[in-house]
């Protein structure tokens, strides 16, 4: 295949608005569209933060006493539905992925530029049909998961629109799972082989595996679970005689791999800020594919350990354990090989650094407690509680969310061609992670002291132990300002970054800053050594 | 190099001896007050220590490169560029993997041990003697001649409440009484939504669902009052789903069961 620029494309990109207009068109320029997937979804993280404050806010007292009660549902649904869906999962996929793939790849642009577009400004309408649906008649409030039959007889007006929202985030999704395959396979620069992708094409590659094999699925479920509200069908309904365990086995099969949706890329962008700012290659580059992929596969065979309570058969739960339990072993490998580039590196204590080292210790934490929770004895006892809570934040906050600050810390210069200030991203660092420590980790001991987890009252001896949570959850609202003063200062006067501020060797940092429309001025590099440092410049080619 | 491999064994020793050491002395779980109890206080002993090794280990590591590896002043150029070594990640490879499966494997005796492994199918089990189908549970190890006199309750759920019938006595109570040492059977079945019955002295739960019962079986070692709680969202008013379990003595339990006791209905 030759790489040419296809003078159609090239009319349409001159029509596009200049400026900053082009965010707010129908562009298709992978580039653009990364931008929109992180700024859309920043906003859509500002609205969530704000439901979770409030969730805290309520829990700072044993009393139901900040909100009523059934508006305290929709704010715990909303919440979990907002970060899933419209922050980090298009976030981590959909803004970098766009940003970045193309690059690596060596492409001028994703495989399908219009799906690509499409797939981003089905967003924004979903998510704002969601965030409305509470003034209508009140928002969904049987929590992010649905359980019928609970989401079948709440209010069916905030329950239909949550669901068409996730049905067309999930359409989002899946187009971009397609075309990010079809990029990575067909797209790839003349000579670029796939073990010398670099590690993020890898985690994306599977990553829209998952994406396109299990999102069907929920799609499907929750087809039949609208109909179970407005049709009276009785799929679900055990009042028809359907069957209530049935829709946790199909949510699970998507909602569980949709975990790895979410850190699969965070796995990816560490994997490449870590060898740049440790100035040193990718530790077993081989084995981190490898282990990847084991994570593609058997994050497919795992969804029951959500269920041990739900009344599986003895069997099932003994299945569901070990292969659970055995994820922690292509998990770990990546965890030691980043250790590994660490050690003996020149590593320059950054913004991006300290948050990708935050997230190494914050995740290791959360897949000890996900070891131990995969374990059926274990789950009983604290299944549907606050430890649960504490673990998924471990991962989904202190892993994924952190490696998002990381990325926008890393590659900021990139897009802007500006350089942020570093001493406010340290402190941004410092506040979030002492901040999200604080919130999340006593939430283990409440989970096993006896606190469930979507509760707005509580024992009143758990009081001081929430409050302290909820100061954690403050300092995290509070962490959000440096962030936001530094980005908004740097896009203005920021001082200029250069072309490749980190002297990095992956393909996006060898254009100018910001990139051009058709990303290299010339003919793509090949790049055959994304991870060459310490080499000789020679033997680079 | 003697030296460095000196204090890599001393920097390790200490890591075990701590995590042991918070292991041993701190006790995060509430009041043991079921046979279940210890069994899974054991377990989780054995994985908070082993969590604690892997967590203390891999974040000295990284502290330790981000100190010692960083990058001075007066420094230009790259790391080392070491790209793999093949015989350390199969070491890191077969270790986890090894203490996985040995997890894994404790894990189920501890299961079989609580009783999770047992059929559940079997009628002594159940006060009603139909075939129904009863999809899961925790039951516990019994021999016939203590199933017989086996104390059954069935629980029935609804929003926001628990309901306790105890067919032998023909009356239904809002607090759940049983006496201690004794086992305890429950049929549940939910009249609404989910529910679950959780006792977290118990280190015991089971989702109570709509059109399907379930079982749970208990024996209490405790006296006391302990409280069940609802652990699966079930409406507004879900955090103020709760009850009592009073366990007490048997003559206790005894004067409480004949107070309440209303008499047959002969027809």
């Amino acid at each position: 295949m030759t790489i040419s620029i296809d003078p159609q494309k090239t009319k349409n990109e001159s029509l596009q608005p200049k400026g900053w207009l082009r965010y707010f068109s129908f562009s298709l320029d992978h580039k653009v569209i990364g931008i929109q997937y992180l700024v859309c979804g920043f906003l859509f993280y500002l609205i969530g933060g704000t439901l979770a404050s409030a969730i805290r806010i309520e829990l700072a007292s044993p009393m139901s006493d900040f909100m009523p009660r059934d508006v305290y549902n929709q704010v715990l649904t909303l919440h979990g539905t907002i970060m899933i869906f419209l922050w980090i999962v298009p976030v981590v996929n959909g803004a970098f992925g766009n940003y970045l793939i193309p690059f690596y790849v060596g492409a001028r642009d994703m495989a399908f530029p219009r799906l690509n577009a499409v797939a981003f400004w089905l967003i924004p309408p979903s998510g704002l049909m969601l965030v409305a649906s509470y003034f209508v008649d009140g928002a969904a409030q049987a929590g992010w998961t649905a359980y019928p039959p609970l989401s079948i007889t709440t209010p069916q007006s905030g329950q239909i629109i949550w669901i068409l929202s996730v049905l067309l985030l999930g359409g989002s999704s899946i187009f971009g799972g397609i075309n990010f395959i079809a990029t990575i396979i067909k797209l790839r620069r003349p000579g670029l082989k796939l073990m010398q992708l670099p590690m993020y094409c890898w985690a994306m590659l599977g990553t829209s595996l998952l994406v396109v094999l299990s999102t069907p699925v929920l799609a499907g479920t929750l087809i039949l679970l609208s109909f179970d509200i407005i049709a009276n069908t009785g799929f679900f309904n055990p009042v028809l005689g359907g069957n209530v365990v049935v829709y946790q086995h199909l949510f699970w099969f998507y909602s569980h791999p949709a975990v790895y949706i979410m850190v699969l890329p965070a796995f990816g962008l560490v994997s490449e800020i870590l060898p740049v700012h440790a100035r040193k290659p990718l530790f077993g580059y081989t084995t981190m594919v490898f282990s990847i992929m084991g994570i593609v596969v058997l994050g497919l065979v795992v969804w029951a350990h959500h269920m041990f309570t739900s009344g599986t058969p003895p069997w099932m739960r003994l299945f569901f354990t070990i292969a659970t339990a055995f994820i922690a072993v292509p998990t770990g490998i990546k965890f030691f090989n980043w250790v590994a580039t660490l050690w003996g590196g020149k590593i320059s204590i950054n913004s991006a650094m300290l948050f990708s080292c935050g997230f190494i210790i914050n995740f290791v934490f959360g897949g000890i407690t996900g070891v131990a929770l995969a374990q059926v004895p274990f789950d009983i006892h604290v299944h549907d509680t606050y430890f649960v809570v504490a673990h998924f934040h471990y991962i989904v906050y202190g892993g994924t969310v952190f490696i998002i600050f990381s990325s926008i810390y890393h590659w900021f210069p990139k897009v802007t061609g500006k350089m942020f200030n570093e001493k406010l991203g340290i402190l941004h660092f410092i506040i979030t992670f002492i901040g999200f420590n604080l919130c999340f980790a006593p939430q283990h001991w409440l989970g096993l002291n006896g606190m469930p987890r979507r509760v707005a009252e509580y024992d009143p001896q758990f009081q001081f132990v929430n409050q302290i949570s909820s100061l954690g959850a403050l300092l995290m609202a509070i962490s959000t300002i440096p962030f936001l003063i530094n980005v908004f200062l740097s896009v203005r006067n920021g001082k200029d970054a250069g072309d490749n501020p980190w002297n990095a060797l992956t393909p996006e940092w060898l254009t100018s800053s910001p990139p051009p429309v058709e990303n290299w001025e010339g003919e793509a590099p090949l790049v055959e050594e994304p991870y060459g440092y310490g080499k000789e410049i020679s033997e680079l080619k | 190099m003697l030296n460095k491999n000196i204090y890599l064994i001393l920097i390790i020793s200490l890591v075990f001896a701590i995590s042991f050491w918070i292991g041993f002395n701190v006790n995060l779980l509430p009041a043991e007050a079921s046979i279940n109890a210890p069994i899974y206080d054991e377990l989780f002993k054995i994985l908070f220590i082993i969590g604690l090794i892997i967590f203390i280990g891999m974040t000295i590591a990284v502290i330790y490169s981000l100190f010692k590896f960083r990058k001075r002043n007066d420094q230009i150029g790259d790391g080392i560029a070491l790209e793999g070594n093949l015989s350390l990640e199969i070491v890191w490879t077969i270790i986890p993997s090894i203490i996985v499966l040995l997890i894994g494997l404790y894990s189920y005796n501890i299961y079989d041990r609580m009783g999770g492994m047992k059929e559940l199918n079997h009628n002594h089990e159940m006060m009603s003697s139909n075939s129904e189908k009863i999809w899961a549970g925790i039951s516990q190890t019994s021999d016939n001649e203590i199933a017989i006199n086996n104390l059954s309750i069935e629980v029935s759920a609804m929003q926001f409440a628990f309901l306790f019938n105890y067919p032998k006595g023909n009356f239904i109570s809002g607090e759940l009484h049983v006496p201690v040492d004794q086992k305890v059977s429950m049929k549940m079945e939910s009249k609404d939504v989910i529910h679950a019955f959780w006792v977290p002295e118990f280190r015991i739960k089971q989702d109570i669902i709509p059109g399907q019962p379930t079982i749970l079986n208990f024996t209490p070692t405790k006296v006391g009052k302990y409280p069940i709680i609802c652990a699966e969202l079930c409406g507004p008013y879900h955090g103020g789903m709760r009850a009592s379990i009073i366990v007490e003595e048997e003559s206790d339990y005894n004067e409480w069961f004949n107070k309440n006791k209303k008499p047959e209905v002969n027809l």
